[in-house]
């Protein structure tokens, strides 16, 4: 594509970074705050990834191996709250902050001095939860699900850090999103409507809403623990006359559109991508559009099927089970509307190709076994299972952490300036494709068979898979170290990259050099008419 | 010198023979997880099970259902895909079409898999309303989760008992030998008799727990403050094995649950030999009692039922499970020590075990503790005899 692009050269060098660590610190620069936020998700997915091999560690066979069942509670729990407010969601933050003013031909985020401290208080966040593990009695040990009572009268004394530490994540997100929101809707370049912009702005800019209706129930719900807890309140007491089931509907009424938080970015990355090496528009741009906002609406009222076993009425058993059924038709129109771009397109596999392809095939997988848990009656075989786990690793690993992965390939030449090495990119994405399915396929065989979760050991008739998914998921391990590898050799020995970069891209952000200059869009972009579609 | 080297040839030996031995077991694995689906056999131990009863054999049809829709959509999609990454990659010459919309096609699509769905409820809806039957029992068992125990009451026969896991610790820590049932045995499973409806109604004392049998497809959630119903019919007399399915503290993965379904006359036998033995054990706290005697019972009762927590040296896991040895309480204030065991201590772990141990038992654990880890040396060395315990009982609860 050809918009016209004068003014995006910075002709009046006023600032550029600043030196050192100042200019990480008190930066309000997008791409600054773009690039912190996904290290420190690279940071953390390492964290979080080193609890999973303690837990796969210890499962690897029957009997206990190298931790207590407390430790092993522990890990279970943080690995969850890490890899899903430390890793997918800061992830997906930092490419909001890299892409969309880029993508929407604007300068910066609305709100530099906001964007600062939202990513400032992340690392606060963990740093309080992490810490927990230092303290008397250990750190949170009751899931990331955190269900009251076991998180309240039951916890040990650290939950009052981890209560703080979800505060501040809420925080940071909400901030986040206003962010976001603010940006998109008021900085796009002239002429680009909003059924014009790149499918990632239209995902993010309906993950920012669902952001800003569901942390602050969150908040509200830790809140109430902390109540629970501290001021002698019985929200959740059944002694005092409050209500255990009340936390997990409150709990689930975050939780259910949180994981469309943690997946809607994703199908924003991979729609570019897949049109990128198709070399061919993306197919039904609207539908795209209406499905992802319809998949957003209804993530309002399905909360309760992550509940099927708590004695609900009938009616509500029945309400879940169709509602959740429901979202299966603009998901399948997403599917579809992939693979007709694909159709009659001229495709190549480059390693962003490979990662979004594996995204379409695996994330198929995992909305395959969303439709199977969503059958109450049968869900009570599977509730609570590692056919669940299998289930929301499938979405969450080779989904959102795919498309991430993807993302990353895509975009770092023009981030960095410098391209990656395709060989090594490839051999990572070998190794993460057959090991992922090796470390979560066997899953679904185990949960069938009666593997509960979150349990530090297990009966022998679970042992053979629990083996291979151990192996499975060390193998995946010690591949994410291959890709910190191609990231770090690309930034220190890459080849320079061109501002197109590939071939097929199209896109605002595919006209500025790579690396873009500190300041870019300083004056906005003239787009013609029906130019700036993604 | 050599000794020492031949040793660490010996090590690396083992260690090589254990690398063989995964080796072995992993391409062992590999093939079975390939083949599975090929094998009969293979495909019982890795699908859901079909269950001993109409309703769990219903919903494992019910599940099928879904599972081979879901294989042949899954199927159709990754072929589709497959066939084109083979079929249109980049030749040279050859240009990439530039269509991006079709809304015939994509309205086609979307109903289909409306249809697709609406297929599936049909059958997911009259299953539901089978399972979610609510009415009463030929026998009704209130079932309550403890941290991490089962209690199991026959409403009718007024007879109590909990279910305790029984694999030992050895067996835990790779000492013992595995059996066949590690982690899914316990000593006193739920007696139920055949050819009968039996209502279950579950709760718990303390945090979430969830009673989960397979074989029943039964899975209620057990909530404080909250009784939910779930029932069973079973025909055929056997052993059903299940487990806690809802973290519920450190050993969530260590109440297994048991049930034995047996003849009518069987389980009139079993009622009738747990009054008996009621009515034995309320004799037996007017016996005189020796210091070792109870000494001896209150060690047993100890390893099985506060090591988890307390640990055998008395040492505890502060500060979530405090120390017994040295304790000032355990030591010094006997009084206080009864009123623990026998009302538990609120918001902690600490349970009452009024219910769940005998008279005997609970005097015999106090006394245990008392004398155990140098605790007599350190404190009053007071004993404790099963009358106090029925005279707490008498007068308090």
């Amino acid at each position: 594509m050809s918009a016209v692009i004068e003014g995006h050269h910075d002709d009046h060098h006023h600032h550029g970074p600043a030196k050192g660590i100042s200019r990480w610190l008190f930066t309000t620069n997008h791409k600054d705050i773009g690039s912190l936020y996904l290290w420190f998700s690279f940071i953390m997915l390492f964290i979080g990834g080193a609890m999973a091999m303690v837990i796969r560690a210890e499962l690897f066979e029957p009997g206990s191996q190298i931790v207590s069942p407390e430790f092993y509670n522990q890990m279970v729990t943080n690995h969850g709250l890490i890899m899903v407010f430390g890793v997918i969601m800061p992830a997906f933050v930092g490419f909001a902050n890299w892409l969309v003013p880029m993508q929407i031909g604007a300068p910066d985020m609305a709100l530099p001095r906001l964007n600062n401290l939202s990513f400032w208080i992340l690392p606060a966040a963990f740093g309080v939860l992490i810490a927990t593990f230092f303290m008397e009695g250990g750190a949170p040990n009751f899931g990331w699900t955190f269900y009251a009572p076991l998180s309240t009268e039951y916890a040990p004394p650290t939950v009052t850090y981890f209560i703080f530490a979800v505060h501040i994540m809420g925080a940071s997100s909400i901030m986040g999103s206003i962010n976001v929101i603010t940006t998109i809707l008021n900085m796009r370049a002239p002429g680009m409507t909003l059924m014009k912009m790149p499918l990632f702005v239209w995902t993010w800019l309906i993950t920012a809403y669902l952001l800003i209706a569901v942390m602050p129930v969150l908040a509200g719900a830790v809140t109430m623990m902390l109540m629970d807890i501290h001021f002698g309140t019985s929200f959740f007491k059944a002694g005092g006359g409050g209500d255990p089931v009340l936390f997990q509907h409150v709990f689930w009424f975050f939780g259910h559109p949180e994981v469309y938080i943690m997946i809607l970015p994703a199908f924003g990355i991979v729609s570019h991508i897949i049109e990128t090496f198709s070399r061919k528009p993306i197919f039904g741009y609207e539908s795209m559009v209406y499905a992802i906002a319809s998949i957003a609406l209804l993530s309002f009222v399905v909360w309760a099927h992550h509940m099927f076993t708590v004695g609900m009425p009938i009616a509500g058993e029945l309400f879940f089970m169709y509602s959740t059924m429901l979202i299966a038709i603009p998901t399948g129109v997403k599917v579809f509307n992939w693979l007709s771009t694909m159709f009659k397109g001229s495709l190549t596999f480059e390693t962003p190709m490979l990662f979004a392809i594996a995204f379409v095939a695996l994330f198929t997988i995992g909305g395959l076994s969303g439709i199977m848990l969503a059958i109450a009656p049968a869900d009570f075989q599977y509730h609570d299972t590692y056919f669940v786990v299998a289930h929301f690793h499938y979405v969450l690993v080779p989904g959102a952490l795919f498309s991430i992965i993807a993302g990353v390939y895509y975009w770092l030449p023009k981030w960095t300036g410098y391209m990656y090495d395709e060989f090594m990119g490839k051999t990572h994405f070998w190794l993460s494709f057959v090991s992922v399915n090796l470390t979560f396929f066997p899953m679904h065989f185990v949960g069938l068979a009666g593997m509960p979760r979150r349990i530090p050991d297990y009966a022998m008739q679970f042992a053979d898979y629990n083996m291979i998914v151990s192996v499975g998921a060390f193998l995946f391990g010690l591949s994410q170290l291959l890709f910190l590898y191609v990231v770090l050799k690309a930034i220190f020995y890459g080849k320079k990259a061109t501002g197109q970069v590939w071939e097929g891209a199209k896109g605002l952000e595919w006209t500025l050099d790579s690396p873009p200059a500190y300041h870019t869009f300083e004056t906005p972009p003239n787009l013609e008419s029906g130019e700036a579609k993604a | 010198m050599i000794k020492g080297y031949s040793y660490i040839i010996l090590a690396r030996n083992a260690h090589k023979k254990l690398f063989e031995m995964y080796l072995k077991k992993l391409i062992l694995c590999l093939t079975a997880l390939f083949l599975a689906p090929l094998s009969f056999s293979a495909w019982d131990d890795i699908n859901m099970t079909p269950g001993v009863n109409a309703i769990a054999q219903e919903i494992f049809g019910l599940h099928m259902t879904i599972f081979w829709i879901c294989v042949v959509i899954g199927t159709l999609v990754l072929g589709f895909m497959v066939f084109l990454i083979i079929k249109y990659r980049k030749k040279e010459g050859v240009e990439p079409a530039d269509f991006d919309d079709n809304p015939k096609l994509e309205l086609t699509w979307t109903i289909l898999f409306a249809l697709i769905l609406v297929g599936m409820a049909i059958p997911a809806t009259s299953t539901m309303i089978k399972a979610y039957d609510d009415e009463e029992g030929d026998i009704n068992i209130l079932i309550t989760g403890h941290q991490w125990k089962w209690q199991y009451e026959y409403m009718e026969d007024e007879v109590s008992f909990f279910s305790n896991l029984t694999t030992s610790l050895d067996a835990r820590n790779n000492i013992a030998p595995k059996t066949e049932t590690y982690l899914l045995e316990v000593d006193e499973p739920l007696v139920i008799p055949v050819n009968k409806r039996v209502r279950f109604l579950i709760t718990a004392n303390d945090v979430i727990h969830s009673w989960w049998v397979p074989d029943f497809a039964v899975k209620q959630d057990a909530i404080p403050g909250f009784i939910n119903t779930a029932w069973t019919f079973v025909d055929e007399p056997g052993v059903y094995r299940g487990q806690c399915t809802e973290l519920c503290g450190v050993y969530h993965g260590y109440m297994p649950i048991v049930v034995k379904a047996v003849s009518d006359s069987d389980y009139k036998d079993f009622i009738q030999g747990k009054r008996d033995l009621k009515a034995q054990q309320a004799l037996l706290t007017e016996k005189l009692w020796e210091t070792d005697e109870l000494f001896a019972i209150g060690e047993e009762v100890y390893l099985k039922n506060c090591v988890a927590c307390h640990q055998v040296n008395g040492a505890g896991i502060p500060p979530v499970f405090p120390a017994l040895a040295g304790s000032e309480i355990v030591m010094n204030d006997k009084g206080r020590q009864v009123e623990i065991l026998m009302e538990g201590v609120q918001g902690a772990a600490m349970q009452s075990y009024a219910e769940q141990l005998t008279e005997v038992e609970i005097a015999a654990v106090i006394t245990y503790t008392r004398k155990a880890w140098g605790n007599d040396a350190g404190g009053d060395g007071e004993i404790v005899v099963p009358k106090e315990i029925l005279d707490y009982k008498n007068n308090k609860l």
